[in-house]
């Protein structure tokens, strides 16, 4: 047998064996690909809501938590049906692009400015800008995500506002790891990091990182639900994404979002935002 | 280092009242691993043979491949089985992305270098009469394909272990063909990861130490095969 032959027949071989000794995969109508941020994921938001669509709906809900700018690299390759991320101007570049549909607001939280409660850079009771420059300006290390996602995105945002060129400046780190890694690492090194709540509440008491600057209108980490335009990508489960959207904005789940984390943090971790007039597009 | 104790209490109680969620991810691991290693041995040991037993130009060269092989990053089989099977890709039509069968195939990518070479070096190491010797007490090409890999049992075995210490211990590729979710394609390496991520830690560690104890199951169950064997 040639080499080619022995390697049709062992995929063939390896599909054959999958679909006799493991559940089958639900057939792809049912099946519905959600393309998410970590940080819905890590605080343990999905893991409350996605049994509860999936038992009204009967679809399955395949979540791939990765980086919002993942995610959105997944949309625009047609791979996911439905999108949950926090990058604004991102989705906006999908949503012109075509390739995302019916962009709709969900909710919102914040990002929070933490680091050693030292405060070395004195960045506390001043605007977030004024802190990212006084950051530079004492040099005391700063760890970014550096991995395109949301969190990503809005905190290179605040250092161009404030001026601040960080190609090659040593204080300036970057971990490439998901939230929680990031603030694990922030806490190890005593750096300052930008995190949003969600995450970090989920995490504060293993950290001792306290929050150093908050409340900032241009802290606000909004996340928006796009499904992926069926009429470009012919494989997209559109009927599962609406649904999946529809159910996300709906009376009943903005009042579970609005609750969620408040038994386990002592505050919720989002805040619910469907149908008001949407503030993350005003970046 | 309190967590490493914590983690490893957990683990004992997880195991002890049968949590179901981690038996589950407990057998998925096994089975993934246990399968993608059987694929691999049938043709790994298959390329060996084939490599050892036959002269052709270019033979050093397909070594070589094979020895870089052993190298491979599990994540980077992940990327490239993942470009591989997207709906919109050029196995798409298969539509195993995100479900144990793509699983199965990248670990299969990633141990099916590791038993060539490793299986490949044990056949070559074998007395390079003894083919000869074989063959002229009248045995069939079969039978004396059967003998060799009888003859290199030993390290064969450590080549079927190696392969699948491979697998069952890599997340690049399990995380990013099988998408981590919940009760259909979360294994140990993969539900670690992500328990850290969300700080966890007690755990994370709890599953870690029930990998090792997996994975010392299963080696030490071949290892006795081998010794055994050995023996004879």
């Amino acid at each position: 047998m040639n080499r080619p032959a022995c390697l049709r027949l062992g995929l063939a071989f390896v599909v054959a064996l999958a679909s006799a000794h493991l559940p089958a995969a639900p057939p792809t109508q049912r099946a519905v690909i959600l393309a998410t941020t970590t940080s819905t994921q890590d605080s343990g938001l999905l893991d409350e809501l996605v049994p509860l669509f999936e038992k009204q709906t009967g679809y399955a809900v395949k979540t791939i938590a990765v980086g919002s700018g993942q995610a959105i690299a997944m949309g625009k390759r047609g791979e996911a049906d439905v999108l949950l991320v926090h990058s604004p101007e991102a989705e906006k570049a999908l949503v012109a692009d075509g390739a995302g549909i019916n962009r709709r607001i969900v909710m919102h939280n914040d990002f929070v400015l933490v680091g050693p409660a030292a405060d070395p850079a004195g960045v506390a009771k001043h605007t977030a800008q004024e802190s990212f420059q006084r950051i530079a300006h004492s040099k005391a290390i700063f760890l970014s995500r550096g991995d395109n996602s949301g969190t990503h995105a809005q905190e290179l945002k605040i250092w161009k506002a404030a001026g601040i060129p960080l190609e090659g400046q040593s204080w300036y780190q970057q971990t490439g790891l998901g939230m929680g890694q990031t603030l694990a690492i922030a806490a190890e090194k005593k750096a300052y990091t930008l995190s949003d709540r969600g995450t970090y509440l989920a995490l504060r008491k293993k950290l001792g990182l306290p929050i150093l600057h908050e409340g900032d209108p241009s802290l606000r980490n909004v996340y928006h639900v796009i499904e992926v335009n069926p009429a470009r990508f012919p494989k997209v489960n559109e009927p599962g994404a609406r649904a999946f959207a529809d159910f996300l904005v709906s009376k009943a789940v903005q009042q579970r979002i609005k609750e969620f984390g408040i038994a386990l943090y002592g505050s919720p971790l989002f805040f619910p935002d469907a149908g008001t007039p949407d503030a993350g597009s005003q970046h | 280092m309190e967590l490493i104790w914590e983690g490893l209490r957990k683990a004992l109680e997880l195991l002890l009242r049968l949590d179901p969620e981690v038996l589950g991810i407990t057998l998925l691991s096994l089975k993934v691993s246990g399968i993608a290693t059987l694929l691999s041995v049938a043709l790994g040991l298959g390329l060996a043979v084939l490599v050892a037993l036959n002269d052709f130009p270019g033979k050093r060269l397909v070594i070589a491949l094979m020895n870089t092989g052993m190298g491979l990053p599990p994540v980077v089989v992940g990327l490239f089985v993942t470009v591989l099977l997207w709906r919109n890709g050029p196995f798409g039509f298969l539509g195993i992305l995100y479900t144990p069968a793509a699983i199965i195939l990248a670990q299969s990518v990633i141990a099916t270098p590791i038993i060539a070479g490793l299986g490949l070096a044990a056949l070559q190491h074998l007395p390079p009469g003894l083919r000869l010797q074989i063959l002229s007490l009248g045995a069939t090409r079969s039978q004396m394909v059967w003998l060799l890999l009888k003859e290199a049992r030993l390290p064969l075995l450590a080549a079927v272990m190696a392969g699948f210490g491979g697998v069952i211990s890599e997340v690049g590729a399990s995380i990013m063909v099988g998408g981590n979710l919940k009760g259909s394609t979360r294994v140990l390496t993969t539900a670690t990861v992500m328990e850290t991520s969300r700080g966890n830690f007690e755990i994370a560690f709890a599953l870690s130490f029930i990998l090792l104890v997996l994975a010392f199951t299963v080696n030490a169950l071949l290892t006795h095969l081998q010794q055994r064997s050995g023996r004879r």
